[in-house]
């Protein structure tokens, strides 16, 4: 067991790793020059500094290093850390995103989680209802859940909830109120994926001879369904709940944006536009921390859930006897 | 008294807006306290049955005509709160498989007790279940997940289950299919002796005659949704009134005789000998090979109708042999090894009596199993070399080929192979999956492996083919030593020897057509052309006995035994020395079990092949090995001619395995 804990939190560690360096590597090969674009941001033509000028800020950047060791240097600092400088706030990348960070973890942990039980409800549902129709009905909507692009929920929730009813503000970073609307937007697309996936898992497991046996105890259907289906059905779908985190935490980019709210997602908005290359890079360090992180819980938690886990290096070994 | 009666049920699944039947004017009907089976083939509507009277008929299936009446129940039309007083607690369920049967993720107590408590009754009621079914230690059992339990302690939880709810008739879903023979006849037995005194009437499903006559008091045999015979066990079996009964008998028949002091079959099969000169100085090699022939005399008997010949049936020296009897004393009679020539010699002339033209399967054999069953007799093959073959001289080939080449295809000496185990209170340690097995293949023959799950037959398997290395021994594939062989040095001589899946639904790669899984050996070692290999798959398909026209289907579109077949043709591609078969027809229905068997044989006669084969069942092990390994616990405990090891046991294992093949008891009474 100990051996186990240890492999996936040395693999989610290479996976943060590699994230962050591949990430590095792709910002800093765009074809445009970070001096110039700082410089820019500030308001200073490039063509009227002097050569010694321009060395001297390359200089207090350290842009005039190789980039093995800028690589060095940032990676270093990052686990001291010190995510560095931003290039067009001149303030530490890290006093940013504690400023910023908040907003985002309210809105991606509420959206995860009504994500979790919106998704899980509908499947149920839809698995468990008899009447034929209804239950057509209700394992189609997640595909039409899915199929809405997110800016078009979110303004189509403005328009209606805000314009029309008046009931949340539509912009705004204050308050529960502020937080419904962005939640939802988030939460029809992510339930709708965790939906589609628990259903298929639904139909399997209830296909299974265990679910005969369970009700030829004589069982009620739901007693077969709480007792018998759901848990491992849910088993599969566990493996998607890393996904469904990481896609409330991309998804507040959009959501940020369209609604204003001053967190992590607006940011990185922000900070791509200016090409802010500290900034981006620090953003996708910490999306990917937590993408990383929650695949860890899960796998950590699946042996509790699925009793056959933690026996599967023995019984691998076994197999062959 | 009577009670379930079924009366004219018509059962039928919707698919597509239309009803197919499964189920036509069933009438039947089980007293209380009886034993009642079920016997038929897959698609029969047996299956179909059982679930109709526990009201746990699939969504699409529909009772549309007639009724089923449980306990004064009607469950035609039921509503699913009516059905659901009859589960359990007066219909209790066995299912087919036990390895799938039981919940994954929840402690087998829990399971057992939840059924209990819907009577409500309490948690040490449970453990009176598990201990009742058998299950040893049953308050640390209670405590187990599913999954740290073997396969026959799962079916003893699910029949715990099923006792729990104190039914009055248990339905037993093919409870031989899925567990190794001996297992499933102490798990049966336990069961039959359990229903028996409490009086409880017990339902069995099965596909195998001979499971139904060792148990029932009465068989109803049902054939395409139609019951189309009824009665005692003694009545099916000697007096079938149906050609389709009376294959089933056949397929049920033991292909072990039992020791018997009579042995009419010398008198009449020497003088049947046209090869008088030739015979003795063969035999001499060839004493012992009461499978082989038996199939050959086996096929054009079949369609035969004669009722005299079911008389026979009824005599100590056949035991359940039916219309193929003619050949079974004779295995009988060499089964007392004896120096002398003379009397060993019936199983060659016996093979000989069949003219080389006959054995023509019977026309209603193959609309059995989608045409599967054309076993047709072919000219000898160029490439086989001795010109003097032919189709029924089934024991001279290999004969003449252990003259010029005296190497086994296959030897194993001193085989060892230890797994290391870890162990969290002991370390790491070793397990001794293997200790010193040696046995050979002799070429052109059968050498069977046989032996309950976890003997070690699989793993010797694996060694054998390269894919696992033996810790110590040596192993010879056609006189190369390949143990310690890397993977690529390994490579070359994989094309010796080919291995055969036992389960024909997941060994073909779903995507690929027949003719794509065929040249895939051809193709990864380069042989041939594409039209070259377009033209061995027509003549591997051919040699399996499939039409032509298949080579574009898919494995989802072909029937169990038409996959295996195409699993056999594929390890024919490169035309190796070697196949290994490992349990090629347990996952199969009696009757085409016997097709596949046939098949081999000829191939093995045409092709001269060499066969390892692995099996728990010594029936089928009987009719296809010359020689055989009895494996326990990674040793070889006996070893010799398959007359001779089974007929004459030795050892405690050998003596289990031969007592738990069914249909001895029904044919002893």
């Amino acid at each position: 067991m100990t051996r186990y804990v240890l492999g996936r939190v040395g693999q989610a560690v290479a996976v943060l790793w590699a994230a962050y360096t591949l990430t590095f590597a792709i910002l800093y090969l765009l074809p445009s020059d970070p001096m110039e674009l700082q410089l820019a941001a500030a308001g200073v033509q490039t063509d009227s500094l002097t050569a010694a000028q321009v060395d001297a800020i390359k200089q207090q950047f350290g842009l005039d290093q190789s980039i093995w060791a800028q690589y060095w240097h940032h990676l270093t600092g990052l686990l001291q850390g010190d995510f560095g400088t931003s290039l067009t706030q001149q303030v530490p990348v890290g006093d940013l995103l504690a400023q910023r960070i908040g907003p985002t973890l309210q809105l991606s942990v509420s959206a995860a989680v009504v994500s979790l039980v919106l998704g899980s409800a509908l499947a149920y549902l839809a698995t468990f209802v008899s009447l034929p129709w209804l239950r057509t009905l209700l394992s189609r909507l997640p595909a039409l859940g899915a199929s809405f692009p997110q800016f078009f929920v979110a303004l189509f929730l403005i328009q209606f909830f805000s314009f029309q009813l008046g009931w949340f503000p539509a912009t705004g970073t204050t308050g529960f109120s502020s937080l419904v609307m962005p939640v939802l937007t988030i939460s029809v697309l992510a339930s709708a994926v965790l939906a589609q996936v628990l259903i298929k898992s639904f139909d399997e497991t209830l296909a299974q001879p265990y679910i005969t046996t369970a009700r030829a105890k004589g069982l009620s259907r739901s007693a077969v369904h709480l007792r018998h289906a759901f848990r491992n059905a849910a088993l599969p779908a566990m493996t998607i709940l890393g996904v469904i985190v990481g896609l409330t935490v991309t998804s507040s980019i959009v959501t940020e944006t369209v609604f204003t709210r001053e967190g992590v997602g607006k940011l990185a908005q922000e900070a791509v536009l200016a090409q802010d290359v500290p900034v981006v890079l620090a953003v996708v360090t910490v999306a990917a921390a937590m993408f990383v992180l929650v695949n860890l819980v899960v796998d950590l938690l699946y042996p509790l859930l699925d009793p056959r886990i933690t026996h599967v290096r023995v019984s691998t070994e076994g197999a062959a006897l | 008294m009577t009670l379930v009666h079924i009366q004219g049920l018509d059962v039928g699944y919707a698919r597509h807006r239309t009803i197919s039947p499964a189920v036509t004017g069933l009438d039947l009907t089980v007293a209380q306290g009886e034993v009642v089976a079920i016997v038929g083939e897959s698609g029969s509507g047996k299956t179909t049955t059982a679930n109709a009277l526990i009201g746990l008929l699939p969504a699409n299936g529909r009772i549309t005509a007639g009724s089923a009446v449980v306990d004064g129940v009607e469950t035609a039309g039921a509503k699913e709160r009516v059905l659901r007083g009859l589960r359990g607690s007066v219909v209790g369920l066995i299912p087919q498989d036990p390895m799938v049967g039981l919940n994954p993720t929840q402690r087998v107590g829990a399971q057992v007790a939840e059924a209990v408590r819907l009577r409500g009754g309490s948690h040490t009621e449970a453990l009176a279940f598990l201990e009742e079914a058998g299950v040893p230690d049953p308050e640390m059992r209670a405590r187990q997940y599913p999954h740290e339990l073997s396969g026959g302690l799962r079916q003893r939880v699910l029949i715990a289950i099923a006792l729990a709810g104190k039914p009055k008739l248990i339905i037993a879903d093919e409870p031989t299919s899925a567990l190794d023979v001996t297992v499933q006849k102490r798990i049966l037995d336990h069961l039959e002796g359990l229903v028996r005194g409490q009086g409880i009437a017990l339902l069995i499903i099965t596909h195998d005659l001979a499971v139904a006559a060792d148990r029932a008091d009465r068989i109803a045999v049902m054939r395409d949704g139609r019951k189309v015979e009824e009665g005692n066990p003694g009545q099916i079996l000697h007096f079938p009134a149906e050609p389709y009964t009376r294959r089933l008998v056949e397929a049920a028949t033991p292909a072990i005789p039992r020791p018997t002091p009579a042995s009419p079959a010398v008198p009449r099969s020497t003088p049947a000998s046209p090869a008088g000169p030739r015979a003795e100085p063969l035999s001499r090699f060839e004493p012992a090979s009461p499978a082989v022939p038996r199939l050959e005399a086996e096929q054009p008997a079949a369609p035969s109708p004669e009722p005299a010949a079911h008389a026979e049936l009824g005599s100590p020296a056949a035991p359940l042999s039916g219309p193929a009897a003619p050949d079974v004393p004779g295995p009988a009679t060499v089964s007392r090894p004896t120096s002398d020539p003379a009397p060993a010699s019936p199983a060659f002339p016996q093979a000989k009596a069949v003219p080389p033209g006959s054995p023509t399967p019977p026309p209603d054999l193959s609309s059995f199993a989608g045409g599967a069953a054309t076993v047709l007799p072919r000219p000898p093959r160029e490439d086989v070399g001795d010109p003097s073959l032919n189709g029924a001289a089934i024991l001279a080939y290999p004969q003449g080929k252990t003259e010029t080449s005296p190497t086994p295809v296959l030897a194993l000496n001193e085989v060892s192979k230890i797994f290391p185990v870890s162990d969290p209170r002991r370390g790491r340690r070793g397990f001794n999956a293997l200790d010193k097995v040696t046995f050979e293949v002799p070429r052109g023959r059968t050498h069977a492996l046989v032996g309950e799950s976890g003997c070690g037959k699989t793993t010797t398997l694996r060694i054998a083919l390269g894919l696992e290395s033996a810790t110590s021994g040596s192993v010879r594939l056609d006189g190369h030593e390949i143990a310690g062989l890397s993977w690529n040095r390994m490579r070359p001589l994989r094309r010796k020897a080919q291995l055969v899946h036992q389960d024909p639904f997941a060994t073909l790669d779903p995507k690929f057509s027949v003719r794509q899984s065929i040249v895939e050996p051809l193709v990864s070692f380069r042989v041939g052309d594409r039209r070259s290999r377009e033209a061995r798959a027509r003549e591997l398909l051919d040699q399996v006995a499939l039409p032509v026209s298949y080579l574009d289907r898919r494995p989802r579109e072909l029937s169990g035994g038409q996959r295996q077949r195409v699993a056999i043709a594929r390890a024919l591609a490169l035309q190796p020395d070697l196949i290994m078969l490992d349990e090629p027809v347990s996952a199969l229905d009696v009757l085409v079990q016997e097709q596949i068997l046939q098949l081999l044989a000829e191939l093995q006669r045409e092709l001269g092949l060499s066969y390892l084969f692995v099996s728990h069942d010594l029936a089928v092990v009987a009719r296809i090995s010359h020689t055989v390994s009895v494996m326990s616990d990674g040793r070889i405990v006996e070893q010799g001619r398959v007359a001779d090891v089974f007929t004459n046991p030795s050892s405690p294992r050998t003596r289990e395995l031969v007592e738990a093949i069914p249909g001895r008891r029904a044919n002893a009474a």
